[in-house]
């Protein structure tokens, strides 16, 4: 039923074929036999969830990745790329998700290395000047890129890539870290491109943005590709369905969810950041109390990473009462204590911060909870009890592995993000302080971890969940507050937060944040 | 052809096991090649360096001697390493251990003194050790100065302190004018294990220490948050442990384990306090650490392999001639195999096919 | 010849070596790579350099052994650490207990031999000048040579393409990994030519300094010129400076000693070792939150996906 649709306007020539591409790690098989046609002056979405298979896709037709079996096709002939140099040399131009940026380099250096170097620094820097005006993308080319905004250091790579002047731009989830605002006007930039008749290759998982801005869309699920079709033809619940395979549950609140005292309260807490690239948090206030779930949105980079730390404890306020949990001041409390205080903490990094990757389950279990259990009995571990603790989060939170207490390395991102909030809510805490929950985790852990939380608040406890997804707050939230360079706006009831308004604030615009709060003052009277 | 590493999923425990084997079969390989160059029999070679030792029962205490402060430096060592700390400096904790250790033998020297004096001068020598490998801790504790340079660059100072006091005021005024203070009196000798052999108590106390340091690794929560603040610094911090305090604790404790090793050997086999009383002990535990998997009950075996390596050198030297700088060799050589294949626990090495050759082979 | 002459003359000679290696350590460094070997590569340069120079009776084969002594050793570094992803400070420890053992093993038949150390350069007029004569127009080779390696190295690392693609590899492998630079090799090429400038220094040694050799001759020469790296921010002006001022504190002490001001020798011996450390810690301080100039992905292994 998914039939490719036939390209817009007269029959054309595909500009880049992708024939049965196959690309094995060992046994699994990151891509399985997967083709996509992509056209000039045509918008082409890849559409699936985290670890469909999109990125490795992506890699091997900007030559980073050699596929096992299957060929590309440049115009009709075949072609093999050796390497991305080669790929730029025919005209594929790529925008990586993760930034491939020098943060200690210049704007300019970055974008030369980008660049093959058959021109000079001087006259590259001219170009450079010249494309950036001509798209509407203004860069200083002398300021050191640890300097920018995230916003500033996508426009590099978008920059980079025009350069090139290429026949195909590949850009991989570019609106990922921008705010709405910020990605109306890539879009406009985007449809400029595609006007120029250039083709573009967009790789998201936000449906409505593939509904609004690409012509033809691949969806993949699994390493295989499901289907190609016009998502303007689509619905959001259709494609959803093709990505993920089956309906996803439906979260549900809780039913008594009676908000109490404040569990959680920040007073004006400023704090500068521990390494020069860091944001300053400044004065930001917040209470959060039992039984409800606040949200913290905002673009990455803009203070949400120290704040973590201060709530946490990883870094100390010195500040009397500028962070008390349960009535306890606990501003200068390590974070053993604020855990022995009834806080619990998930980071938003799995590897490496919330679990230590090579160790086993049962060692990341102790990681936590040698602070408030029963697991460490006069300076000795009790290896049973840790144990224990791997078989009941298992258990209960349904978490996949191969067996009984594998490293935490060895499990899936969903598998393991429900491990690591497993293992806090176990312990019932009074505060629970998460940051991007669901980040990069497939629909259904997705699904169980924000029930998950839901349920934890309905038994009583303050939740302040840190996330850049906006649908994931939605979802979840009872108020949200956005962070922007350090500080905190008023939050908002959930019901009365809209996208325009959400987005208002993310980029930092005050007349948002008196919206926000006049609405928010008007349902409290209500 | 090109060979590429891929990461496992999980570390290889087979590997783990045999890795040091197949770095000794590797080195010794590579040992008999040098041989070969040399002018020597390999197979001869060989048998003086790693078998006549073993069949003769004064080399085999001999081992157990050499043995004596190589594990006891490696497992303090192991801790900082672990941690991912970076003590090398343990040639110079080593030696200001016998310094100060030795003070209150030079200074009790021939008073008739009780037998309070040998468990003092351990005491002194530990703490002395420690103190000193506190000075490059601090240091990167306090302003961020890299330790790895700090620490070493404290044993050329702790060599020049000990060659002072042995020429200046510690010196032997009978001694006709060697380097050396005057022997040890009886109470401030570590006694012999075996009467008239040179095997002494220190081996016993190196024992304890390697039981010691297996229990804390493996089962307290201290060993824990060595292994994390080592393998994961971030998850450490969100663990609640300070990586600060953990650099002036394992410091402090291998500078104590090394300074003990050091008073122990001036007390025991040497009896005064000269220079050159380590022919490098601080650095070979380095590989003593690494050989031994940085795990107690493996530095023990490492221990006692590479103080085979020490006996077996003079071996040769003496019966063929080649010089003691080939004990050197040995071990740097073992240490990079070690290190080799330790690498394939965590990745395996692939053989693959560059897309590119294949595909221009059908164009 | 006054005095002040022939200290800044002996001041220049005992800077060199220090010179040399840092320098290539810097390369090495802002690629993203620790090398700690230093000191086993001078050691075998020493050895090497003075074994070819005895051999061939000629100062500047001599050189050449020691820049590829060095530069061999390193090699066993680049395969590990590139190779097969070994932790860069061990295997830097493991290189140099190699260096010192091969060292003293293929130095052993040349102790107490003599050659003839490396001419100064004499130009009419010119080196006569009073004072700075000597000192501009009257060094060795290798002087010469250490100088135009360092504003080479400044004009590689900020004028040309490759010194910039070398930042960029020592700034984010993965970066640059993705954009398709071959980390690796150009990581290797950086190390062969740090350990080319270790053997280098350390040749320097036993052909200009002192000309003939002794085992461990380098005596922790290699770790100074990792410390001057650190030292520097890896900035080739602040090195050479660097690299000056300590072979100025070595020189002061022995002058010190001679003058016998009652201070124990050994006391003045360590003053290089102590000023090390007394530098490290204020260098450190002094960064403090600013940061670490380090190039940030310093130290790191580097597996790249196919």
């Amino acid at each position: 039923m998914h039939e490719a649709s036939p390209p817009p306007g007269p029959q054309k020539e595909p500009l880049l074929q992708a024939i049965d591409i196959t690309k094995r790690y060992g046994t699994f098989a990151a891509n399985d036999s997967v083709s996509i046609d992509l056209f000039p002056a045509e918008i082409h979405a890849l559409l699936g969830e985290n670890g469909a298979g999109k990125s490795t896709l992506v890699k091997v037709m900007y030559g980073l990745v050699q596929p096992t079996l299957g060929e590309l096709r440049w115009q009709g002939q075949k072609v093999v790329l050796a390497g991305p140099s080669q790929a730029r040399e025919l005209g594929i131009g790529m925008v990586f998700q993760h930034f491939s940026l020098f943060d200690n380099l210049t704007v300019a250096e970055n974008v030369a290395l980008g660049l093959d170097g058959k021109e000079t620094f001087a006259a590259m820097s001219a170009r450079l000047a010249q494309v950036s005006q001509d798209y509407g993308l203004p860069l200083d080319p002398k300021r050191e890129v640890w300097r920018l905004s995230v916003g500033e250091r996508q426009r590099i790579e978008i920059v980079r890539a025009l350069m090139q002047n290429p026949k195909l731009l590949i850009l991989d989830e570019p609106t990922a870290v921008l705010t709405p605002n910020e990605a109306d006007q890539l879009f406009i930039v985007l449809n400029r491109l595609k006007s120029e008749g250039r083709a573009l290759l967009y790789i998201s998982h936000k449906l409505d943005e593939v509904k609004r801005l690409c012509d033809t869309a691949t969806i993949l699920r699994g390493g295989k590709k499901v289907a190609t079709c016009n998502p303007k033809e689509e619905t959001a619940a259709s494609l959803a369905r093709m990505m993920v395979g089956a309906d996803i549950g439906e979260v549900k609140a809780g039913s008594a969810r009676a908000t109490t005292v404040p569990r959680l309260v920040v007073n004006s807490l400023s704090l500068a950041p521990d390494d020069p690239h860091g944001t300053h948090l400044q004065s930001v206030s917040i209470e959060v109390k039992g039984g409800e779930i606040l949200g913290i949105a905002g673009v990455a980079g803009n203070g949400q990473d120290e704040f973590f730390a201060a709530l946490s404890g990883e870094r100390l306020s010195h500040a009397e009462g500028s962070v008390i949990i349960d009535g306890k001041s606990a501003g200068q409390l390590s974070i053993t204590e604020r855990r022995r205080l009834g806080a619990a903490f998930v980071p938003e990094e799995r590897l490496g911060h919330g679990t230590a990757p090579r160790m086993k389950l049962s060692e990341n279990a102790l990681l936590t909870g040698h602070a408030a259990s029963h697991m460490v009995n006069r300076g000795f571990v009790d290896k049973p009890a840790t144990l224990a603790t791997v078989d009941r989060t298992t258990k209960t939170f349904d978490v996949r592995k191969a067996k009984r207490d594998p490293e935490a390395a060895s499990l899936s991102g969903g598998n393991l993000q429900k491990f690591i909030v497993g293992r806090e809510i176990l312990r019932e805490p009074g505060v629970l302080v998460v940051s991007q929950p669901t980040w990069g985790v497939d629909a259904g852990a997705a699904a169980v971890i924000r029930q998950a939380l839901l349920d934890l608040s309905g038994r009583g406890t303050a939740v302040l969940v840190i996330s850049q997804d906006l649908d994931e707050l939605a979802e979840i939230a009872d108020r949200i507050a956005v962070m922007f360079h350090g500080h905190l706006s008023e939050p908002i009831e959930a019901a009365l937060a809209t996208r325009e308004k959400l987005g208002l604030l993310m980029g930092g615009s005050s007349a948002g944040q008196s919206a926000g709060q006049k609405e928010a003052s008007h349902a409290a009277g209500a | 052809m090109l060979l590429v590493l891929e990461k496992r999923a999980e570390r290889s425990a087979v590997i783990a096991i045999t890795s040091p084997l197949i770095a000794i079969a590797l080195t010794l390989v590579t040992m008999s090649v040098l041989f070969a160059i040399l002018g020597k029999n390999p197979i001869a070679a060989l048998n003086v360096y790693f078998v006549e030792p073993l069949t003769d029962s004064f080399t085999l205490m001999e081992i157990a001697v050499k043995a004596t402060p190589l594990v006891m430096i490696a497992i303090g060592l192991s801790l900082c390493y672990l941690a991912n700390v970076w003590n090398i400096g343990a040639e110079g904790q080593f030696l200001m251990g016998a310094v100060c250790g030795s003070w209150l033998a030079v200074v009790t020297n021939g008073t008739g003194a009780g037998p309070w004096v040998l468990p003092a001068m351990l005491v002194l020598g530990a703490l002395g050790g420690a103190l000193y490998a506190l000075i490059p801790a601090i240091c990167k504790v306090r302003f961020g100065a890299n330790e790895i340079l700090t620490s070493l660059m404290l044993v050329y100072v702790a060599d020049l302190i000990m060659d002072y006091l042995v020429r200046g005021p510690w010196r032997d005024p009978k001694g006709m004018n060697f380097p050396t203070t005057a022997a040890f009196d009886p109470v401030a000798t570590v006694p012999t294990l075996i009467e008239g052999s040179r095997l002494h108590s220190g081996a016993v106390v190196a024992c304890i220490v390697v039981m010691l340091a297996a229990v804390m690794l493996g089962r307290t929560i201290k060993g824990f948050e060595i292994r994390v603040v080592g393998a994961a610094p971030k998850a450490a911090r969100f663990a609640g442990f300070s990586s600060d305090r953990l650099v002036l604790f394992t410091f402090a404790v291998s500078g104590a384990l090394a300074g003990l090793a050091g008073i122990i050997e001036v007390a025991g086999p040497v009896g005064v306090l000269q220079p050159g009383i380590s022919p490098g002990y601080g650095f070979t535990a380095i590989i003593v650490a690494f050989l031994g998997r940085l795990n107690p009950i493996g530095i023990l075996i490492a221990g006692l392999f590479l103080a085979l390596t020490f006996i077996g050198g003079e071996g040769v030297q003496i019966s063929m001639k080649i010089p003691l700088d080939l004990t050197k060799v040995f071990q740097g050589i073992l240490l990079f195999y070690v290190l080799a294949c330790d690498s394939l626990i965590l990745y395996r090495i692939r053989l693959i096919t560059p897309y590119r050759k294949a595909a221009d082979g059908t164009a | 010849m006054g005095l002040l002459e022939a200290i800044i003359l002996s001041v220049i000679a005992a800077s060199t070596p220090l010179l040399l290696a840092a320098a290539g350590e810097l390369v090495v460094e802002r690629s993203g790579v620790l090398n700690l070997g230093v000191e086993g590569m001078m050691i075998m340069g020493a050895a090497c350099g003075f074994a070819g120079a005895w051999f061939t009776g000629s100062t500047f084969l001599g050189a050449l052994c020691g820049i590829a002594a060095g530069a061999a050793l390193s090699c066993v570094f680049a395969l590990l650490t590139l190779g097969l992803a070994v932790n860069q400070v061990a295997a830097g420890l493991a290189l140099t207990i190699l260096g010192v053992g091969l060292s003293g093993l293929i130095g052993a038949g040349f102790v107490g031999e003599k050659i003839s150390p490396a001419p100064n350069l004499y130009i009419p007029l010119l080196t006569s000048i009073p004072f700075i004569g000597r000192i501009l127009f009257g060094q060795d080779l290798f002087v010469y040579f250490s100088v135009a390696l360092v504003a080479a190295i400044w004009w590689f690392l900020y004028r040309t393409r490759a010194g910039l693609v070398l930042r960029a590899v020592g700034d984010s492998h993965t970066s640059a990994h993705a954009l398709g630079y071959p980390v690796l090799k150009i990581r290797m090429f950086a190390v062969l030519f740090g350990g080319g400038c270790a053997g280098l220094g350390g040749a320097f040694l036993p052909l200009a300094y002192t000309p003939f050799f002794i085992p461990g001759m380098t005596a922790g020469r290699g770790w100074i010129a990792l410390a001057l790296v650190v030292f520097s921010s890896w900035l080739p002006g602040r090195l050479a400076a660097g690299a000056y001022l300590f072979g100025a504190v070595t020189i002061l002490q022995l002058h010190a000693q001679a003058f016998g001001l009652g201070i124990p020798s050994q006391l003045m011996s360590s003053l290089p070792y102590l000023a090390t450390v007394v530098v490290l810690v204020l260098i450190s301080r002094a960064r403090g939150t600013a940061g670490s100039a380090a190039p940030a992905s310093l130290g790191m292994v580097f597996v790249p996906d196919r």
